[in-house]
Formats: C-alpha cells, sequence, structure tokens
C-alpha cells in the first residue's frame, strides 16, 4: 500500500511550520521526530502519564493521543515556548528552586501541566494542586517537591 | 497504528454521511480513539474529524434542566457554575474522571461513546478471544483475571465493566441523549452485553450524538458522586455512586431518591430497588444500610471481584447518608 501523505500546518510556540505527513502521525511525534522539539517526552503513549502535556489553544492536552491534522488552526505551545527572553518561566524557576524533579524525564509535562493548573484557578491547596496534577506521573517520587513548585508559582502568580 | 485517511467535516450532515461510510468513524477529542487504534482495537479505515463543527459545545441551564452539547468538552462541562449548583453529581463525575489533560480534550457525545477498560479487550495480540472485538470469538475475562470485572449485568459472552463515571449520573438524573431529531433516555441508550456485547450503544449507522438533556429536579440539586478507587485520583472507580435526594419539608422523610452505580456493571447501574425501599422512610443508618444492599441484587461475580459485591453497596449507604448531613 503507497502511503498516503497529507499537507499539515502547524503553529508551534509562535513559528509556523509545513508539514507532509501520514494522517496517523500524533503531534508528539510530529514535534519530536519532523521538527526536532524533543523537550515534550514521550512516556506511555497511551495518555496515562502525562510526559506529552503541551498547550493548545492555551489548554493543556495530551500530545500522544492528539494526531497533528486535528491541530491544523490551532496553536500550540511546549516547554521550549514556555522562557520569554533568555528569561525561564516563573514555573520552571519554582521547580529549579524546589529541586522538583529526580531524573527529570516527566519534568518537561509536569511543568506544562503546572502552567495551566495555575492558570485555570486549580492550585487553591495542596490537596487542590495534588488532584488537579494527578494527570502527570513521576517515576521517581518527586511529588512533594512538585506540589511546592506548583504551590510556590501560584503564590508569586496570585501576588 | 494502521494508517487511516482523515478528513475534516464542515457540517453535521457531512459528518455523518461520511461516518455512515464502511470503515469510517467519527472522531472528537480522540482520547478512546486514537489509544483504541494504538492497540490495534480500533482500525478505521477514515476518520471524520468533527471537533470543528460550530455550535455543538453549548452548555444551556434553565429551570427546566441542562442542555449540553456533544462537542462540549468534560472540563468546561464540569467547571460551568450552573451546572455545579444545579447538577452537583454531574459536575463531580466529570472533575473525578480521568486527568485534567484529557477532561479538557474529551467531549461530553465522546464521554458517552468511551469503551471498556477491560484488559483482554484492549490487547489482541496476546487475547484473540473478545466477543465484544469479535463477536463468537469466546471471552478471555471469564477464566482470568477478574479484579476489575463486572458484577451486575453480566452475560456468559461478556463480564466487561462499563468504566466511565458521568454517565451513571446522567442514569441517576434521568437524561436524554439526542441523536439529532430522534431522542433516547441514556438508560435505553447503554446495551447490556447479552448476546451481542459487540453492541454497546443504540446508535445506528448515520446517527450521531449532538447533545444530552439533564432535567431539572430537586434530588438532582441536591446531589452527589461518591468514587471509591485504587488511587486516590486519575483512576476508575472500583465501586461509585451518583445519589440525589429530596426531603419532604419535615427534613428527614425521604420524598425522591436517585442512586446509580458506577465500576460494578456492563452499563451505568441504575439501583431502583434501593431508591423504592427508601422513599418515604425516615433516612436513619440502619435503613439507609439495609436498603444499600439491594443495590448489588442479582450481582454474579468471579472471585477476584468479589469486593465490588460488598464495597457498592457501603458506597451507596455512604454517599445517601452524606446528603443527608448536608441538610
Amino acid at each position: 500500500m503507497t502511503k498516503t501523505t497529507i499537507p499539515v500546518h502547524l503553529d508551534i510556540n509562535g513559528r509556523d511550520h509545513d508539514l507532509q505527513l501520514e494522517p496517523r502521525v500524533t503531534l508528539l511525534d510530529a514535534l519530536r521526530d519532523r521538527l526536532g522539539l524533543t523537550g515534550t517526552k514521550k512516556g506511555c503513549d497511551h495518555g496515562q502519564c502525562g510526559a506529552c502535556t503541551v498547550h493548545i489553544d492555551g489548554e493543556r492536552v495530551l500530545a500522544c493521543l492528539t494526531l497533528a491534522a486535528q491541530v491544523e488552526g490551532r496553536t500550540v505551545t511546549t516547554i521550549e515556548g514556555l522562557a520569554r527572553e533568555g528569561e525561564m518561566h516563573p514555573v520552571q524557576a519554582a521547580f529549579l528552586e524546589q529541586d522538583a524533579f529526580q531524573c527529570g524525564y516527566c519534568t518537561p509535562g509536569q511543568i506544562m501541566s503546572a502552567v495551566a493548573c495555575i492558570r485555570e484557578g486549580h492550585a487553591g491547596s495542596d490537596e487542590e494542586i495534588r488532584e488537579y496534577m494527578a494527570g502527570n506521573l513521576c517515576r521517581c517520587g518527586a511529588y512533594p517537591h512538585i506540589v511546592a513548585a506548583v504551590r510556590q508559582a501560584a503564590l508569586e502568580a496570585a501576588s | 497504528m494502521r494508517d487511516f485517511s482523515y478528513v475534516r467535516a464542515n457540517s453535521l450532515d457531512a459528518a455523518r454521511q461520511a461516518a455512515a461510510l464502511p470503515g469510517a468513524m467519527l472522531l472528537a477529542g480522540g482520547t478512546t480513539l486514537i489509544d483504541l487504534a494504538k492497540c490495534g482495537v480500533a482500525e478505521p479505515e477514515t476518520l471524520v474529524d468533527i471537533a470543528h463543527l460550530k455550535g455543538l459545545d453549548r452548555i444551556e441551564v434553565n429551570e427546566r434542566g441542562a442542555t449540553i452539547g456533544a462537542l462540549a468538552r468534560m472540563s468546561h462541562v464540569a467547571d460551568h457554575a450552573d451546572i455545579k449548583s444545579r447538577f452537583p453529581a454531574v459536575s463531580e463525575a466529570l472533575w473525578q474522571a480521568a486527568s485534567a489533560q484529557i477532561r479538557n480534550m474529551a467531549t461530553i457525545g465522546g464521554n458517552l461513546m468511551q469503551r471498556t477498560r477491560c484488559p483482554y479487550f484492549r490487547d489482541p495480540a496476546n487475547f484473540p478471544a473478545c466477543n465484544k472485538r469479535q463477536p463468537g470469538s469466546g471471552c478471555s475475562a471469564i477464566g482470568g483475571v477478574t479484579r476489575g470485572h463486572a458484577v451486575l449485568g453480566i452475560s456468559d459472552a461478556c463480564i466487561a465493566m462499563y468504566p466511565g463515571d458521568l454517565a451513571v449520573a446522567l442514569v441517576a438524573f434521568d437524561a436524554i441523549v439526542h441523536l439529532g431529531e430522534r431522542h433516547i433516555p441514556v438508560d435505553d441508550f447503554f446495551l447490556l452485553p447479552g448476546t451481542t456485547p459487540d453492541r454497546e450503544h443504540a446508535i445506528e449507522p448515520g446517527e450521531m450524538i449532538t447533545g444530552i438533556e439533564i432535567p431539572g429536579s430537586a434530588s438532582a440539586r441536591r446531589s452527589t458522586y461518591l468514587k471509591i478507587r485504587d488511587r486516590q485520583s486519575y483512576e476508575f472507580a472500583a465501586a461509585s455512586a451518583a445519589v440525589g435526594i429530596e426531603f419532604e419539608p419535615d427534613g428527614r422523610t425521604i420524598r425522591d431518591l436517585r442512586v446509580a452505580l458506577g465500576g460494578v456493571a456492563t452499563k451505568p447501574w441504575r439501583a431502583r430497588a434501593v431508591e423504592n425501599a427508601l422513599k418515604g422512610k425516615v433516612l436513619e443508618p440502619d435503613t439507609v444500610r439495609a436498603a444499600s444492599l439491594l443495590a448489588v441484587e442479582g450481582s454474579v461475580d468471579h472471585g477476584a471481584n468479589h469486593y465490588k459485591v460488598e464495597l457498592a453497596p457501603r458506597v451507596v449507604a455512604r454517599a445517601i447518608r452524606k446528603l443527608g448531613e448536608t441538610a
């Protein structure tokens, strides 16, 4: 069977990309394998771990369960698009300050999820942070520090 | 994942026509479908993307009830102020389901169409026998590891559990599924496995869920969704209950009660026996405990899932007592 590809236009971190993709290619694979944006991680590839969390039109979603073709006409932000003019995003800074990781593999997803969690207004207490960050697994078990980082960034954002 | 062709529907009619063709499937949030395509369970030839259709994501709530468009996303419905105040069980069922990321992707129509999490169903490479996937091939779960399987509504052909939360709240409050012009009660939308477990919904080729309607009621306003699971969040229910209650003016006698179960049955499970046993009664712990046992009337377990027979009535009783305490 000859492989059919379709043109897909993607807006990633404010840059336009024109790709020719098989329809089955996920946003995650397009980011990593076609655009070299390897900050977004592939963990389970089934929507169970959150390592591939990115923002589409400002909302956190899973890149592994999103087809690249579905994203045409929408704006995508990845971990590479968070920093501004060389300055870390406050959530990135809080993760560093609180030592909120061990191996670091889940960290881009954790940070993308945390940025959205705070923006949604779901970071009001440790309990709420735990509930609304539950879609991001950390096999190293750095959860207490992750909660501390999200709490710190949420307080900073509120002040 | 097998390759497929991808088309974007530009109208409701175009979507229905395209999806009626052999091998075509509708794609909305994709959280079930893309996952199952990767598992080799779903093998669409064409995906018809409906996520961009206009006007199908509205959430309207008034005195009569709520109307929710099929493309409204789980997170938006869960956080909607009027859903939270008039249908707390619906909001709670939604925010306790899946993860924040998935709730941002998944639509209400897609939520109703989600498939079972039965590990045998999800693994065709290792378990070819599955009557739900391949009618007549047998059931790998019966005689297998059954800790997560149903104890209510099962058949000799299938014991796969219905995994969702939202629909449990919907059956409790007599919601209606809109398939365009055709409207059917959500309880009739979900089918028992019987001898045809491959057929899960009363939806015909060429039909598409366009929305749901939930009638307003005093019991819906005073309702809750209690979900017990192996880990505290981002997990399917071991047993759950959607419960709504309306008291007589004395504040103790039960005028109306709605009870539905999740995590224990092959479809969202309305527990009318519990409702009927308690209507007209004064809410007392012993009465509630005894009546809640009726929730699992007719249950059949497969050993490893026997705990659900014990757990479900306790979840029901705790949810009813919780609503009584908030008088």
